[in-house]
């Protein structure tokens, strides 16, 4: 999977959540622009660990705070095949 | 006309012990009730540690068939009352009976049993989920215990309003005795939290502490939950000295309030809100008081919130407050948490000795209070505040003096 595909799924993921419309919301959105809140972004955080099937940790979690942020932290995850999943990413 | 209320009776079972005395040395040792979880496998959370109530013997408390109609929160707020009724040494008329409340928190109930049946209807297949479980499960169950057990038919009910559910039950108790509505009142709180589908759901909030509670400290990491219950006996002042009572210490006031801002972020207008209605409601000027058993959960929210909040109810006034944090040692019990820490609060006015924040480590500029950190103060304070502030935004702080009665 490319990065751009990640950022297009993480922005689909981000779309339902908050019931934005998807171009509202780029890879240079922050959560404060797009009006996500601490409870917003765990709710985003768990669609993401299911979408992906991996686990974000806690301390992880706290410093996410733009979509950038978020395609980032799944691309680390998946390539460190620590999260259980098959997928790869290439960057 | 309106009475004094004195506390007479306490009861108090948590990680720290299953007594006031286990529980208050604890507390002036500064030692912590956290450690790892045993209730569920280990790795099948993010989080570790927890404050278990350990040794805890149902067949110690009651007979099979009792321990098949009271899940784990109902058995500690059962024993809690019973252990507080016997502090204040209560003797049972039938009139006594008649006038007595029992108001108890509770946030979650009879969930571990709830979890069981779900685990077994779900997981294991089996189709039938044991008929005790809604008896087991509701949030009434030990405040239907204790009125079971002790024969008592006034006013009982139970308060859930998440982690303000103990303080918000005490605050009623409080006001129908104050009112003389009942001679008397047995209230507090218990809970029960250690089920994997409950833990999960904690984990998913990221909220919970992967190592330790520390209050106030720059490097807090979150919460750590607890189990247990405490129970205390309410009486009029003058009863309760007429009858030669050992009188803890008074509750003299009672403030609520809802924040009307986010479902789970903290208001520190709302907090500030609810310590000026529990001072307003006592009749006592901010300077009285001298200190305040914090709500201080340890989340980089709640801590940094309250602060501002103590600033903002108690003016300059707040640096001449003393603060601690009991959660450091005896953990989140949730519904329970105003009623453990209403306990350490008396204990700490009756001893002259203010519990500390445990596993402190460093000053954070948000959190610029004297925080007592990790060791006991011994300090005579006559005034005391108990914080507790739940999810919804619901705040209840109680108001408690010190006992001008020789302690006996």
């Amino acid at each position: 999977m490319s990065y751009e595909e990640l950022t297009e799924r993480v922005r689909k993921i981000i779309a339902a959540a908050q019931h934005l419309p998807e171009e509202k919301i780029t890879p240079d959105s922050t959560f404060e622009e797009l009006g996500i809140d601490s409870l917003d972004g765990i709710n985003i955080l768990f669609a993401v660990e299911s979408e992906f099937n991996i686990n974000i940790p806690d301390d992880a979690a706290q410093n996410i705070r733009s979509v950038r942020d978020v395609v980032a932290g799944i691309a680390k995850l998946l390539e460190s095949g620590s999260s259980g999943s098959k997928e790869a990413v290439q960057a | 006309m309106q009475h004094r209320v004195a506390v007479t009776g306490a009861g108090v079972i948590c990680a720290l012990g299953h007594n006031c005395k286990d529980f208050w040395q604890a507390l002036c040792d500064a030692r912590s009730g956290i450690s790892p979880m045993q209730s569920i496998a280990p790795g099948s959370v993010r989080f570790e540690n927890a404050a278990e109530v350990r040794g805890w013997d149902p067949a110690h408390h009651f007979d099979e068939k009792e321990i098949g109609l009271l899940d784990r929160f109902a058995q500690f707020g059962a024993v809690a009352a019973r252990d507080a009724v016997a502090d204040a040494g209560i003797e049972w008329t039938d009139s006594l009976r008649e006038n007595t409340a029992i108001v108890t928190g509770s946030c979650v109930g009879g969930q571990t049993t709830e979890d069981e049946g779900f685990v077994n209807l779900y997981r294991k297949n089996i189709p039938r989920v044991n008929p005790l479980t809604i008896p087991r499960t509701m949030e009434n169950a030990a405040a239907s215990r204790i009125s079971l057990e002790m024969g008592i038919f006034g006013p009982t009910y139970t308060v859930s309003t998440a982690c303000s559910s103990a303080n918000h039950a005490i605050g009623q108790a409080f006001w129908m005795v104050r009112n003389g509505v009942v001679q008397m009142a047995i209230c507090g709180g218990s809970e029960a939290v250690f089920s994997l589908g409950f833990l999960k759901a904690w984990e998913a909030m990221r909220v919970v502490s992967p190592d330790t509670c520390r209050p106030f400290s720059k490097d807090r990491r979150g919460l750590i939950l607890g189990e247990g219950a405490a129970m205390l006996v309410l009486e009029p002042l003058e009863a309760a000295r007429a009858r030669g009572a050992r009188i803890l210490g008074e509750i003299v006031g009672f403030g609520m309030s809802s924040d009307a801002h986010h479902i789970t972020q903290p208001s520190s207008d709302g907090a500030a809100r609810a310590m000026r209605r529990a001072l307003s409601d006592g009749a006592i000027q901010a300077e009285d008081i001298g200190y305040i058993n914090a709500h201080g959960t340890a989340t980089q929210a709640n801590d940094a919130s309250e602060t501002a909040a103590i600033r903002k109810a108690f003016g300059a006034h707040a640096d001449r407050l003393w603060v601690s944090s009991t959660k450091s040692m005896h953990g989140h019990t949730l519904g329970a948490a105003g009623a453990i820490e209403a306990v350490a609060t008396l204990l700490a006015l009756q001893h002259g000795v203010l519990p500390p924040t445990a596993n402190y480590n460093e000053p954070d500029p948000a959190c610029d209070l004297d925080v007592i950190p990790n060791c006991a103060r011994k300090a005579q304070v006559e005034y005391a505040l108990s914080n507790s502030f739940a999810f919804g935004g619901l705040n209840a702080v109680l108001a408690f003096r010190k006992s001008g009665d020789t302690p006996g």
